[in-house]
């Protein structure tokens, strides 16, 4: 640039640190990291093996159970959860259309995945939304952290997670966890906040404990918001099994990634449309509950 | 159960995070306007000083922005004092730890809010036990206790009903149940009648009244409506910018207003309702006669008396019966229609 020769250099070409410190700072803290990893590698997978226990015995539960008793057991719960004759038909027809394009296993997989996910992420992210909304200096550490778990690429922090925890179930299961819990805490913490002031005025006026405020007041009102939030959490579940797959996860994910791999269209779009009916399933039902759970708040009178 | 009188000395509230460093100055003199000016503080409250009747209704009544919500809440300390105490039982209930004073807000007080705060999500006998529940007592023993005063405040058949399809005017009886079932000895209720329209209010009023009766329980009433104040209080203050302006009962402020204010206030209040028949009786001269009005009467009760007995002589008697003055109609009429201002007063006084 003609700009440049006017000007010195170091305001033209940008100061970078010299490519041998950062390759010697990035060695050391690669180094490091897999030094860290490796002296407490038992410890972490003790720590890790419930997990991998809960897991493995869901899917076998899954796989291995007859699919009628399955279909009925997911009728029961769509229809409990939702009191809507559609919602359960759309699961019924959806289901059967699963079945017979020859899905039924891999989906039973990655609905158990989904379904430790979500667990996990409710245990997990219930708490920490509870002390977001009770102090504002948590809310002010933990909002950024959680900004970085859900902008940072999946792919990204599915590095430290294999260092850590190897190729297998547990590393995917953790990867879906990061990606889905910001949005249970985030929602946890948002619904707590938005509870009525006066309401919570008149529970300490009658001289509520915090955990009966929180048990009596506050997760009771904040509970439609949570129940959003798990909706999410699932959702958000659902399309990371997809991404997790690359670490080991198997079920409808890693065909997808197979169909990519080969260019399999026909697979790839059966295996994505499976996928999609499951979150719709979902979807429908945990907002059919979300809203059953708010009848109270209906307003009758004028 | 006694009710206790509640004592509220020199009490200051500065809204700011630093409130307690400008509590000197206000006493040295600086005004709510420069406060806010100068230092970004709000004057919330102003050397209050009231001594709350025992088993008696004490009214705190002003316009908003008063500080008349900010003081209520001092009583029960939703909101900590700046500087001051409130007593109760010779007990300072802002200096009481976190533990006194769960256990004093779960026995001693209860309260009734302006916008009603039930738990949208509990039907009305469940709001109503709220107060006995977190006090862990049993729940049947609740729901017992808790059935007789929804029946009280004239809700029954409406146990299972849900606040949201309750109209205001039940909604606030569901706030009163819940207060009363709470068996506290003082009943704290801020503006707890000003979201109801005026009919449905009067008829609380009544039903707050009757249950005063047998109750007597020290009842703290916030109102802007003076006909609330004067109808309900056994005792007035009136505030006005977080200060005290007057207090005294309904007659004091009605017949002798303390400023422009208060006199601008009285004005359109009818005043045969709220001055009794001793207050302008004449000493009794001769033999009683006329019909007997027994102390404490109203003047429009006692007009009414005469006109329906065709007298104009009425002579007021004691509550043994004994004749203690006279009064004719034309000193009530004049009472009756009289404005005074709080010159005129000064100037009678001089």
């Amino acid at each position: 640039m003609a700009i440049c020769s006017y000007l010195p250099d170091l305001l033209c070409k940008f100061p970078a640190i010299d490519d041998t410190t950062i390759r010697m700072a990035r060695k050391s803290v690669d180094e490091g990291f897999k030094g860290l990893v490796r002296s407490y590698v038992n410890a972490i997978d003790a720590l890790v093996q419930p997990l991998q226990w809960f897991l493995n015995y869901l899917e076998r539960l899954f796989v291995s159970s007859p699919w009628i008793v399955i279909l009925a057991a997911m009728v029961a719960i769509v229809y409990y959860g939702s009191r809507n004759m559609r919602i359960t038909l759309g699961t019924i027809v959806s289901m059967f259309a699963i079945g017979l394009v020859g899905l039924w296993n891999d989906t039973m997989i990655t609905l158990a995945m989904v379904t430790v996910c979500t667990l996990i992420a409710i245990l997990v992210g219930i708490p920490i939304g509870i002390v977001m909304a009770r102090s504002e200096r948590a809310q002010s550490i933990i909002n950024p952290i959680l900004d970085v778990m859900q902008t940072m690429p999946s792919f990204v922090y599915l590095i430290p997670v294999v260092m850590i925890f190897g190729i297998g179930k547990v590393p995917g299961l953790i990867a879906v966890v990061i990606y889905a819990v910001p949005p249970m805490i985030r929602l946890t913490n948002l619904g707590i906040r938005l509870v009525d002031k006066e309401v919570l005025e008149a529970a300490d006026a009658f001289g509520s404990s915090p955990w009966q405020r929180l048990k009596n007041v506050q997760m009771p009102l904040a509970l439609p918001t949570i129940m959003a939030g798990i909706n999410q959490t699932i959702m958000m579940s659902l399309a990371m099994v997809v991404v997790a797959s690359m670490v080991g996860v198997g079920g409808l994910g890693r065909n997808v990634l197979q169909a990519i791999n080969n260019q399999f269209f026909t697979v790839g779009f059966f295996n994505g449309f499976a996928l999609v009916a499951i979150a719709i399933i979902f979807d429908r039902t945990s907002q059919a509950y979300g809203k059953r759970l708010q009848k109270h708040s209906e307003v009758i009178h004028g | 159960m006694a009710s206790h009188a509640i004592e509220v000395k020199n009490l200051y509230k500065i809204f700011g995070p630093r409130g307690g460093d400008f509590v000197d100055q206000v006493k040295a003199g600086m005004t709510k306007g420069e406060l806010n000016e100068k230092h970004g503080h709000v004057l919330g409250l102003q050397d209050i000083n009231i001594s709350m009747p025992a088993g008696g209704v004490m009214v705190v009544m002003g316009l908003s922005g008063s500080g008349k919500s900010t003081l209520i809440r001092h009583i029960n300390r939703l909101i900590d004092p700046t500087a001051g105490e409130v007593l109760y039982d010779g007990v300072d209930v802002c200096k009481m730890n976190e533990n006194d004073l769960r256990e004093f807000r779960r026995h001693k007080t209860a309260m009734v809010f302006q916008k009603f705060a039930l738990l949208p999500h509990r039907t009305v006998i469940e709001n109503t036990i709220y107060g006995l529940e977190i006090q862990g007592v049993p729940d049947a023993e609740c729901r017992k206790r808790a059935q007789g005063w929804i029946e009280r405040v004239g809700l029954k058949g409406f146990e299972n009903h849900y606040p949201n399809q309750l109209s205001g005017g039940m909604q606030q009886r569901v706030g009163l149940a819940r207060a009363l079932t709470n068996d506290a000895d003082i009943l704290l209720m801020d503006e707890a009648y000003s979201a109801l329209d005026p009919l449905i209010r009067v008829d609380m009023q009544t039903v707050l009244l009757d249950l005063q009766k047998e109750l007597k329980k020290t009842v703290v009433f916030i109102t802007h409506d003076l006909d609330e104040a004067l109808r309900l209080g056994d005792k007035i203050a009136i505030l006005r910018d977080g200060k005290v302006i007057q207090q005294g009962t309904g007659q004091d402020i009605v017949l002798k207003p303390a400023d422009e204010y208060i006199t601008a206030f009285v004005k359109e209040v009818n005043r045969g309702r709220v001055i009794n028949v001793e207050t302008i009786m004449r000493p009794l001269s001769g033999n009683p006669e006329g019909v007997p009005v027994v102390v404490g009467t109203v003047l429009e009760s006692a007009a009414r008396m005469m006109t329906l007995a065709n007298q104009n002589i009425a002579h007021v008697v004691d509550a043994n019966g004994k004749a203690v003055g006279s009064i004719d109609l034309g000193t009530i009429i004049s009472a009756m229609v009289t404005p005074i201002s709080h010159e005129k007063v000064a100037q009678a006084a001089e």
